[in-house]
């Protein structure tokens, strides 16, 4: 089943039209990946995807965002928890100035939850789920800022798991990582699937093919090609594809 | 080679720069603590400190009063400015838009750059009349010279409090707004709390401003070197003591004068400590997160 859809999403910044006619499924309990060169549009389609462009004020859209059959961009659409059902990790690690507990403890306590017991066994179990527990377990009450990035990187996976969304967006969560953070959070990917419907934009082609289930090419602002991630590398339909995964340009 | 003649060149100088300007500072304490001194010498210097009487022409020197009265104002400006200048500053830089927030900041400066003169006609026509008609008395008191200061130094903490609020980096609010939070939420638990080291400075300069001004307070403040008995009455500070008399001040008196200088100085540096300790204590209960 489709957690979530897009259908003729048009999305403008101003006067720049970003995004032509997107329209993508994104399986319940799969990987998507979206790749394409860079200034393609794959961050401004995933931020689409939680209103996290609403925050820009020359943003607007035509089309529509459906999770779960509701469309995300209703009027009556309550934003706060849309973006609680989906959850997202940035590039760019971005942990808060606080302990590495109240970086998990944050989404929580801002959802209404306060029996310190129930926030303390959710702390642990999220950062357990993100392979990073065995590591801070000691020095919960210092500052996340004092964490490597990888490793704060997986405290911002931890913190998304925490507040159990449904969805998981991450816009390249390796691309500042060296291989053996990538290969964590890769398998932790692998792993947080059979809980949630994740999205991942890359640049990695081989972390596409090492973890995704479905690939969805970006060129240009439109998608290309998309289709089941196995079929895509090895038998692109589109010369463009077929062009890029092979390193000819982007 | 050239290189590192270069960089000891430019080392050397900025070093010698740096020296003299603490050099310049320490003459002028050294100056301060020279010519007070005979005051804490011959007059005493608990007699000084906690004398309850200042009266120059019998050679009475007590400067408590002062010292409270210098305390009350300051905290009376601080406690209307601070919430005052805190909401101001978090509505410019988290909620106005950008053409209201373009409209503020020139006029919040511009009220930096007024004369303490202007302001302290100000309280003289405008709030001294209208404090001795609502609550009694004269109206030159506590009450009246706390909003003058409170006025005075709003632009100071606004601008400081606003510039270190935008310093926070968009990342800490995308991660806020992508986590579920609310607007409010977000400013509250995680703009505020990263933005709190610079605010705190802001308040620092403010308190700084307040308990040194003098011009402004002499003319609404009633100027009486006596323990004020409520915030409607008069009250003289320990820089309005020095400015009042230093026309015709000599002899003791003279030294006096530069000790209640002395005074004021060690006043200043007390509470800089204070604030210091809190603001290092604070730092550590949020989990040692710095910008
Ligand atoms: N806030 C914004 N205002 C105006 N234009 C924007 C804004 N954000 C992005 N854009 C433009 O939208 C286009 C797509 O940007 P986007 O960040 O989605 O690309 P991307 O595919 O994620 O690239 P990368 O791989 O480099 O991250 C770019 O041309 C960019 O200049
Ligand atoms: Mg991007």
């Amino acid at each position: 089943m489709d957690k979530i859809r897009s259908e003729n999403l048009n999305v403008y910044f101003g006067d720049a039209h970003i995004l032509h006619d997107v329209n993508l499924k994104m399986p319940e309990n799969s990987i998507t990946a979206l790749i394409g060169p860079s200034g393609c549009g794959k961050s401004t389609f995933l931020r689409t995807l939680n209103r996290m462009n609403d925050l820009i004020p020359t943003f607007h859209h035509e089309g529509n965002v459906y999770l779960d059959d509701t469309e995300i961009y209703d009027d009556n659409v309550d934003v706060v928890n849309l973006r609680k059902r989906v959850g997202m990790v940035f590039q760019k690690a971005n942990s808060f100035p606080k302990s590495i507990f109240e970086n998990v403890a944050y989404g929580l306590r801002i959802h209404g939850i306060d029996d310190e017991d129930y926030i303390k066994q959710k702390v642990e179990l999220a950062l357990k789920s993100a392979a990073i527990w065995d590591e801070v377990k000691d020095k919960l009450d210092q500052s996340a800022l004092g964490l490597s990035g990888g490793q704060q990187q997986r405290l911002c996976i931890a913190r998304t798991v925490a507040i159990e969304p449904e969805v998981i967006l991450m816009d390249e969560p390796c691309s500042a990582l060296d291989p053996i953070s990538t290969l964590k959070i890769e398998d932790l990917m692998t792993e947080l699937k059979k809980e949630f419907t994740i999205v991942i934009v890359t640049h990695n082609m081989q972390q596409a093919t090492r973890v995704s289930d479905s690939t969805a090419f970006f060129l240009n602002g439109q998608i290309i090609e998309h289709g089941p991630t196995e079929e895509l590398f090895v038998n692109p339909k589109e010369e463009k594809t077929e062009e890029y995964i092979s390193g000819r340009f982007g | 080679m050239t290189n590192s003649t270069e960089e000891t060149g430019i080392k050397s100088i900025l070093l010698i720069t740096a020296l003299f300007s603490i050099f310049v500072i320490f003459l002028i304490m050294a100056f301060i603590f020279v010519e007070g001194w005979p005051a804490f010498a011959d007059y005493g210097f608990f007699k000084f400190l906690l004398g309850l009487k200042w009266d120059p022409n019998n050679n009475i020197f007590g400067v408590f009063p002062m010292i409270v009265g210098s305390l009350y104002v300051t905290f009376f400006a601080l406690l209307l400015a601070v919430p005052l200048s805190l909401l101001c500053a978090i509505f410019m830089a988290e909620v106005a838009p950008n053409n209201i927030r373009k409209f503020l900041k020139p006029v919040i400066e511009t009220l930096a750059g007024i004369p303490s003169v202007v302001y302290g006609f100000f309280g003289l026509m405008v709030i001294v009349p209208r404090v001795r008609t609502t609550f009694g008395g004269t109206g030159f008191s506590i009450f009246a010279s706390g909003i003058i200061l409170a006025i005075m130094i709003l632009p100071t903490i606004i601008s400081v409090s606003q510039d270190s609020l935008k310093a926070v980096p968009n990342s800490y609010r995308e991660a806020s707004y992508g986590l579920g939070a609310t607007n409010w939420q977000t400013i509250r638990k995680i703009i505020f709390p990263a933005a709190l080291p610079g605010i705190v400075t802001g308040i620092i300069l403010g308190m700084g401003r307040a308990i040194g001004e003098t011009l402004a307070v002499i003319m609404v403040a009633g100027n009486v070197s006596q323990i004020p008995s409520s915030i409607f009455a008069p009250v003289r500070t320990l820089t309005s003591n020095i400015a009042l008399e230093m026309g015709y001040a000599t002899g003791l008196h003279y030294n006096a004068l530069f000790a209640t200088g002395v005074i004021l100085f060690i006043v200043i540096m007390i509470l800089l400590l204070i604030t210091n300790y809190v603001q290092r204590k604070y730092k550590m209960d949020v989990g040692g997160g710095t910008l």
